[in-house]
């Protein structure tokens, strides 16, 4: 009984090409599987602007939506009637083509990510072997999406979003690839499919995931890390910070592109999520051997909505860095870290299983960890800041 | 010849001929993409997964994104525009087509053109990693040798012109 619910949409699909001739089977299962995409990944994203806009009304002392249905469960419905209402203003002065062609670039990148994610045991959309490399290729062209969007617009607050963006972007791909490597090593494999294999199984109770080893906890911390400066979220937010350049890449976009790039940009920090949970987190598999009878697909949209909440409660809690102490922070902390990790997985690989293992790995990694620390903090007095309000 | 080749041929040819012909340079360099897109959409329908995915990863997500940096740091608005069509384009196109007459004739008598074609080779992201760590290290490490260099170099530029500045 519990693997047939666990199976149960594979099997409808099953069931669904049964009815279809053979020569338009595989049409038939592409279609649908995208529609799936499409229609469960942004209901994710409205119950996610809902989540994030209460979680964090409640952290900063206030209420947050609570007008349109009960706990203002409605809002994001409201929301997506005005967005498509709202009159789409195009500057006059823009690169018409190319102003148009952004928001429709970015969904669609956004959205070809998923076609890797295994979202539950069996259910991954294409096995490509290459799944990891389809992944950050496919992350690689939101860049040129948002430089789109940027330049088109012909105003200096928009182009100077875009640089930032694309600045930040680039920076952190570097230590994300990296910090992902340390798994693909590990696992032998570049298919998500696989990887999720080789985290499967239990000792005890205790699941084989490759966060509980010295390389898996600093790696998914370094991926977690530049995942929220991929997708621009605060404390990574310059490109939009509105205290300087307003909105950033999209200011001069306005009702239903704008709202294109708002689902663009969640849409990339839920893949992006999903890929750290299908690296990292053991990704359909159940955290606990007895829990296994609850389906696979229920348990990777816990993990993703658990990774959700915590990109919501770093938002509502760290400032904004600055643009210098973006660029630092990836040069000289994370990208040495990924390195030096990578060093790590391959003696954890070598050397014979053990608490000694542990031992030096956990070394290798804590001191690097340390002194970057301590050379970030280099020249730099921290104190007791005295602010002059406006009296 | 089947009907997704011709597609992404047109759509490749399409695209780097744009490159050419567009007075707008970042608008060139967006086609451009169009072509790399293509070329790469190519490389996948041979089965050939890796360089594919590896085409896109590093031509539209970083070459791309340099050429785009290049022109904005060096373009400016009131700078001399150009005609798309050089004084001397029929003196081009007669030794481009010379050229193209000159390879084509070659290749036409290349024994390659009458040779069997070989079994397709199973080729998978494992075997490539495998070739690269093992037959091919040598290489591989002179070209890291090489780009550690080139990094290296660029950084150096980069410090001068802050002391300068000073």
């Amino acid at each position: 009984m519990t693997q047939f619910i666990d199976q149960i949409f594979v099997l409808g699909m099953q069931w669904l090409l049964n009815y279809v001739p053979a020569g338009a089977r595989s049409l038939v299962s592409a279609i649908v599987c995208v529609v799936a995409v499409v229609i469960v990944f942004p209901l994710l994203f409205a119950i996610t602007t809902w989540l994030e806009r209460k979680g964090l009304g409640r952290i900063q002392n206030r209420f947050g939506p609570n007008r349109v249905g009960p706990w203002g469960l409605l809002q994001p419905i409201a929301d997506a009637i005005k967005s498509l209402t709202k009159e789409d203003i195009v500057p006059i002065q823009a690169d018409h083509v190319v102003h148009f062609l952004a928001p429709v670039l970015l969904v669609a990148a956004a959205f070809l990510a998923y076609a890797v994610l295994p979202v539950g045991r069996n259910m991954v959309l294409v096995n490509l072997d290459a799944g990891v490399l389809f992944f950050f290729a496919v992350g690689s062209t939101m860049e040129l999406a948002v430089f789109m969007a940027g330049w088109s617009s012909r105003s200096k607050y928009s182009l100077l979003g875009a640089m930032r963006a694309v600045a930040q972007m680039i920076s952190y791909e570097v230590p994300m690839v990296l910090a992902s490597v340390v798994v693909i090593m590990q696992a032998g494999s570049l298919s998500t499919a696989s990887i999720v294999d080789r985290q499967a199984g239990y000792t005890g109770i205790w699941p084989h995931w490759f966060v509980f080893t010295p390389w898996g906890i600093v790696g998914f911390t370094l991926f977690m890390i530049a995942a929220t400066a991929e997708s621009n979220r605060s404390p990574f937010d310059l490109p939009e910070g509105e205290s300087e350049i307003i909105a950033g890449y999209y200011i001069e976009y306005s009702g239903f592109k704008f709202a294109l790039f708002f689902l663009g940009e969640y849409l990339g920090m839920f893949a992006t999520s999903g890929m750290a949970i299908t690296l990292f987190l053991g990704g359909w598999s159940a955290p606990l051997s007895v829990l296994t009878f609850i389906p696979s697909y229920i348990w990777f949209f816990a993990k993703l909505v658990t990774l959700i909440c915590g990109f919501i409660w770093i938002r509502g809690t760290l400032p904004r860095l600055r643009m210098d102490q973006l660029m630092n922070l990836a040069w000289e902390f994370i990208l040495p870290m990924a390195l030096i990790n990578m060093l790590v997985a391959g003696i954890w690989h070598l050397m014979p299983a053990g608490p000694l293992r542990w031992l030096v790995c956990s070394a290798i990694v804590a001191i690097p960890c340390i002194l970057l620390g301590i050379g970030l903090k280099h020249k730099k007095k921290f104190q007791v800041r005295t602010y002059r309000y406006a009296e | 010849m089947t009907v997704s080749f011709l597609i992404l041929a047109v759509v490749t040819v399409a695209g780097t001929a744009a490159a050419m012909g567009l007075r707008n340079a970042v608008h060139c360099v967006l086609a451009l993409t169009v072509g790399f897109v293509g070329i790469a959409a190519i490389y996948l329908q041979l089965d050939a997964q890796f360089v594919g995915l590896t085409q896109i990863m590093v031509y539209v997500g970083a070459v791309a994104i340099l050429a785009v940096f290049a022109i904005m740091m060096t373009h400016s608005p009131t700078s001399v525009q150009l005609p798309a069509y050089s004084s001397f384009w029929l003196a081009g196109s007669v030794v481009a087509a010379a050229v193209f007459a000159v390879l084509a004739w070659a290749i036409s008598l290349s024994p390659a053109y009458t040779r069997q074609a070989p079994q397709e080779p199973d080729v998978t992201a494992q075997k490539i990693g495998d070739a690269l760590m093992h037959r091919f290290v040598l290489p591989l490490e002179i070209m890291g040798l090489l780009l550690t260099a080139a990094l290296i170099g660029a950084v150096v530029i980069a410090m001068d012109r802050k002391e300068e500045m000073k």
